[in-house]
């Protein structure tokens, strides 16, 4: 070092072995993060496995729907193309073109194709999608086709007089290629018109817009609800002795760790037309037997479940910011002659807002994803957008609507995180 | 390999030991129902063969068994489905076809095609009961006495709650026929764009009324606990309820609604040798009789009626509790399932969308 | 939270008011969980407080609910109670089978997750860590993505793979529950790792530690605490999971999460009460112990007790 110094002139630093010190350090850094990084890895790899790529699937799933385009037999495993005639068609002739005896034709020899696979409701299920009445329509002219004879057009539309129907014909066409962006118009109840153009889908027909609505406003309205009560508590627990409030949260931890199941049976069991809060107005005097009130299988059961079961999520963190705040900056104010709604109007409440952004982002993330609890107290109108994509997934096995229904949740949800991620860093996440 | 397996189960059924490592799926609609399966088919089947039987349930079980084999992962090997839903699910190619051949003849020699009732032997299916959806009510919670279907629908008359199954099927002909739509041309009018509109519309009266239920033991329960004041029901799961239970509930056969329920195998049945012999066993004379005793569903054969007689609390006479009892079908709506077959994705959907508006 | 001597009368009204109101929010926080207990010894089939239950009159109270948890499913439940009937309950009963069921599961979820998780933790914790953040919001993201999602997702996911062909039970449902449990572990262990002193390793080392004793004897009695809340938590989270078990487990891997769900969508008997006061006392149990770790954990940290 000394050396260094005489010379006037900065001499490269060099380790004991002769390289360069910063090229060393650099060397070693490089190691240790390379360490850091293998020891992520197996859990990376891990996600990345399980969760990243199912995901990834069904989202590709939400855009490419063989339904009329493959037939796979289920036995087998066998893959044969369906409607490879009609696509030829569709491919030589332009979008609007009316269908002639040669589509029909055409038409005729995929029918016969889907008869002997047994494919015709598979093939009108996809067609049904975005044009209902048509799976009826397969059905029934497959189970003809065999008897079938030129001139076709008119064999077909004897079987049904909507065989010509320009907007089946859309669809058809649309339908012919697996890849398609149809589900993501229909999970926001829009749909193609005849000249290919997106408009509404029939008024009777609209529920996925409304119900993500319906799911942003019940979101909202809990989030807002586990704020009013989780507040107050948060500040008390925050400024009672430590012997106290540990104590006292346990009131806030034991729902925190009891099954969700659990916590929404006993609601069930309170709210019930003849369950325990009913009762208990009723033996009250407070109503009578006759006007029982109707807590459950509405939007009264989802909010009230779904506060109760999120309210811990709020607490922690307000809990975590509330406790640190030195309440002598209340005392000054005071002392300066602020009243006490002055002093924890300006003083106090802005020092808790981050705790109130962390508890009401995790809280609206989590609620606009809830499908247990809706699903048992939420009847018909208490159901969110994830009971519905249960019900594609489960019941009308449209899978390509469910994934697309489930990509715009994502996508929403996804957006939520990265802000959470960006106020409140996900480091800062606490359990308990 | 399989059929290895299954001459040394038959060779080796007397003595049972290698039939053991054998089972079934049997998937069903839950509750007393598949408790009276249990009774009459699953123990006496698992006695004479060896052939454990496992019970599963579902709301539906042609739901479960259409996700399972479009994903490719059947684990069923018998289901119970309705017989709207075993017309489409064999004309979707989702179903093994059943050899008629196998089932076991009438003790007195009618071939089993003969012994059966009308269409209750399909490519793919047997039927095993005749039920219906019927309407219910808590006697003691409903002021007066409905006796028909538009009583259902009238809430001035009788106030509350109204308990409904959570689909389109049997629910827009109930409203149909409480609209006045006689039971003989109810379909003709669903037919329509303006019959079905004029369905949801005597729907829309009591929207605000209606508790959804989903699996049949609901409806009995909803009924008991006051949750509902009426119901549409599974006749069968009432009656187990109101004679088993002793609860208050009565039926109403006023537009009463008859369908099949059929047994199934779905394509790729891990067991499907087990699976046709658990069909051909539990639909013969006997055990289609005995079914009879643990719930008031009417059996698919002919010789099996006169084998029918009390309930299994040993007083209860059957017959007139059964949904073909002569005079419970006054009013009565046979399930047309070809208009099912076509109908039903198309109405669930509009359905559905209705629900949630 | 004392009032001062000088608060005005209004003051002091809000400040009781204020008390009042945090009583029922803490009240509406705790009762609905209290109020399956006693209802599960009802002797009636009924969810509501009979009379005789209100008066503590003791033939309105009976064990039967419990009872039917054990003989539920079982061959011969009217048999007499000796050991064949033990083990027929052991064998059949369908609670008993869905408690064996859920154990499995969450016994290897968690220990993945905990594996996985701690080390991932470890790498997380060290100032080097490239991408740091962007690889903590993947790995976290599993707790925030709806259940529903992964659900779809892992339905279409294992039926491509065709999972349920290669022979292990419960496999499918194990994976996904240790993708669920892994964000609580990463986050309990990362917290005790906060603060870590980084030269307290290279001090291990320069006295002639090799690595594995230097995370033996100094890294992991601190975060041993955060690894056994984080394995309760993901244990926990398995547990108590039911939308996955839905989606993608076998008609025979019954869960008493999913049992659960069935029983209260088709008849709720108060059996699904009593199920739900053994869960309730098993929650109280885990509460404690991680209660009883974390004080632990900010003892070795040396922080003060709180």
């Amino acid at each position: 070092m000394t050396d260094a110094t005489a010379n006037g002139k900065p001499q490269m630093l060099t380790t004991a072995d002769g390289k360069p010190l910063k090229e060393a350090l650099n060397r070693a850094q490089a190691r240790a993060r390379r360490k850091a990084f293998l020891l992520v890895l197996p859990l990376l790899a891990f996600i990345l496995i399980t969760f990243v790529t199912p995901i990834a699937q069904m989202l590709h799933q939400s855009v490419y729907n063989e339904g009329f385009v493959m037939h796979e037999d289920i036995g087998s495993g066998e893959r044969t193309p369906i409607m490879t005639n009609i696509k030829t068609w569709f491919d030589e002739n332009p979008a609007g073109t009316e269908p002639n005896e040669e589509a029909f034709a055409a038409l005729h020899k995929d029918f016969l194709l889907l008869r002997e696979l047994r494919a015709p409701g598979q093939a009108g299920t996809r067609v049904n999608y975005e044009r209902g009445g048509s799976r009826s329509m397969f059905t029934k002219t497959a189970r003809r086709a065999e008897r079938m004879e030129a001139p076709y057009m008119e064999a077909f539309l004897d079987v049904d007089e909507e065989w010509t129907d320009p907007e089946l014909w859309r669809v058809m066409r649309d339908a012919s290629s697996a890849y398609t962006f149809n589900f993501y118009l229909a999970a926001l109840d829009r749909t193609k018109n005849v000249d290919g153009e997106i408009v509404n889908v029939d008024e009777n027909r609209q529920i996925y817009v409304k119900l993500f609505a319906r799911t942003l406003f019940l979101s909202v309205l809990i989030t807002f609800l586990t704020f009013l009560l989780g507040y107050p508590i948060a500040h008390l627990l925050a400024t009672l002795p430590l012997r106290y409030s540990n104590l006292l949260m346990i009131f806030v931890l034991l729902p925190f760790w009891t099954s969700l199941l659990v916590r929404t049976t006993s609601w069930m069991v309170l709210l019930q037309s003849q369950g325990v809060v009913n009762d208990a107005l009723v033996g009250m005097g407070l109503l009578g037997d006759d006007n029982r009130l109707q807590m459950m299988y509405n939007q009264i059961g989802t909010v009230v479940a779904m506060t109760h079961i999120l309210l811990p999520f709020m607490v922690l963190p307000l809990y975590s910011v509330m406790r640190p705040i030195n309440p002598s900056y209340v005392r000054a104010a005071r002392s300066l002659g602020a009243t006490s709604w002055t002093a924890f109007r300006r003083i106090y409440f802005p020092q808790t807002v981050p705790g109130i952004g962390a508890g009401a982002l995790l809280v609206f993330i989590l609620a606009v994803g809830y499908y247990i609890t809706p699903a048992l107290v939420g009847g018909a109108d208490g159901q969110l957008i994830s009971n519905l994509i249960a019900f594609h997934m489960q019941n009308s096995l449209n899978w390509s609507l469910a994934a697309a229904l489930a990509a715009l949740l994502l996508a929403g949800i996804l957006i939520l995180y990265w802000l959470y991620d960006r106020l409140i860093g996900i480091d800062n996440l606490k359990l308990g | 390999m399989k059929l290895k397996t299954a001459l040394m189960a038959t060779a080796l059924a007397g003595v049972g030991f290698a039939a053991q490592a054998q089972e079934v799926t049997v998937m069903s609609w839950g509750g007393a129902y598949t408790k009276s399966q249990v009774e009459a088919y699953h123990k006496p089947f698992t006695a004479e063969t060896g052939i454990k039987v496992n019970s599963v349930d579902a709301d539906n079980p042609a739901t479960p068994i259409k996700a399972q084999v479009e994903a490719g992962n059947v684990s069923i090997d018998v289901a119970d489905v309705e017989f709207s839903d075993a017309v489409r699910l064999c004309d979707e190619g989702l179903l093994e076809t059943i050899d008629v051949s196998m089932l076991p003849a009438a003790p007195d020699g009618t071939p089993a095609t003969e012994d059966f009732i009308e269409g209750a032997l399909q490519d793919c299916a047997v039927a095993n009961i005749v039920w219906s959806t019927v309407m219910a009510y808590n006697s003691e919670n409903v002021d007066g006495t409905p006796t028909s279907i538009a009583d259902f629908f009238d809430t001035e008359k009788f106030p509350g709650k109204r308990g409904l199954r959570k689909s389109a099927k049997a629910t827009l002909e109930m409203a149909l026929m409480a609209d006045g739509v006689p039971a003989g041309e109810v379909y003709d009018v669903l037919e329509t764009d303006e019959g079905i509109d004029r369905a949801f519309a005597k729907l829309d009266t009591i929207k605000d009324d209606i508790v959804w239920w989903e699996a049949g033991a609901q409806p009995p329960q909803l009924l008991a606990d006051g949750e509902v004041v009426m119901s549409t029901a599974y006749n069968g799961r009432i009656f187990n309820a109101a004679v088993g239970e002793d609860q208050p509930l009565e039926i109403v056969w006023d537009g009463q609604i008859l369908d099949f329920d059929l047994f199934v195998v779905p394509k790729g049945a891990p067991n499907k040798d087990a699976a046709m012999k658990f069909i051909a066993f539990s639909t013969d004379t006997q055990r289609l009789a005995d079914q009879a005793s643990w719930i008031s569903y009417g059996p698919a054969r002919k010789s099996s009626g006169d084998l029918v007689g009390l309930y299994s609390d040993g007083k209860t006479e059957m017959a007139p509790h059964m949904p073909t009892a002569a005079k419970n079908l006054e009013n009565a709506l046979v399930n047309n399932f070809e208009f099912w077959v076509d109908m039903d994705a198309e109405l669930n959907e509009r359905f559905n969308a209705w629900l949630a508006q | 939270m004392a009032l001062p001597n000088h608060a005005s009368t209004l003051e002091r009204v809000w400040h009781y008011a204020y008390l009042v109101i945090c009583g029922l929010i803490f009240l509406f926080l705790i009762a609905p969980i209290l109020v399956v207990i006693p209802l599960s010894f009802n002797i009636e089939p009924y969810f509501t407080f009979t009379e005789k239950m209100l008066k503590l009159d003791p033939t309105g109270y009976s064990m039967r609910w419990y009872d039917l948890l054990l003989t539920f499913g079982m061959l011969e439940p009217e048999a007499p109670r000796d050991a064949s009937w033990w083990a027929d309950a052991w064998a059949n009963a369908n609670w008993i089978n869905a408690a064996k069921n859920s154990i499995i599961i969450g016994f290897f979820s968690t220990i993945i997750a905990t594996g996985l998780g701690t080390v991932a933790a470890l790498g997380l914790s060290r100032p080097e860590m490239p991408y740091r953040r962007a690889i903590m919001a993947t790995l976290i993201s599993p707790m925030i993505v709806p259940i529903i999602i992964v659900a779809t997702g892992l339905f279409f996911f294992y039926s491509r793979i065709g999972i349920q062909d290669w022979g292990i039970p419960y496999l499918g449902v194990i994976l996904a529950h240790a993708t669920l449990g892994i964000p609580f572990v990463i986050i309990t262990v990362t917290a005790t790792l906060v603060g870590f002193d980084h030269s307290l390793t290279r001090a291990a080392a320069n006295l002639g530690a090799d690595p594995v004793t230097t995370f033996r004897r100094v890294q992991m009695p601190l975060i041993m605490p955060g690894v056994i809340s984080g394995a309760l938590f993901a244990f926990v989270t398995s547990f108590d999971e039911v939308v996955v078990v839905l989606f993608v487990g076998g008609l025979d891997e019954q869960t008493i999460p999913r049992q659960m769900w069935n029983g209260i969508r088709e008849q709720i008997s108060p059996a699904i009460l009593s199920v739900a006061t053994i869960l309730v006392i098993v929650s109280i149990v885990l509460l404690t112990v991680v209660e009883l770790l974390r004080r632990r954990s900010e003892r070795l940290r040396g922080m003060s007790p709180s």
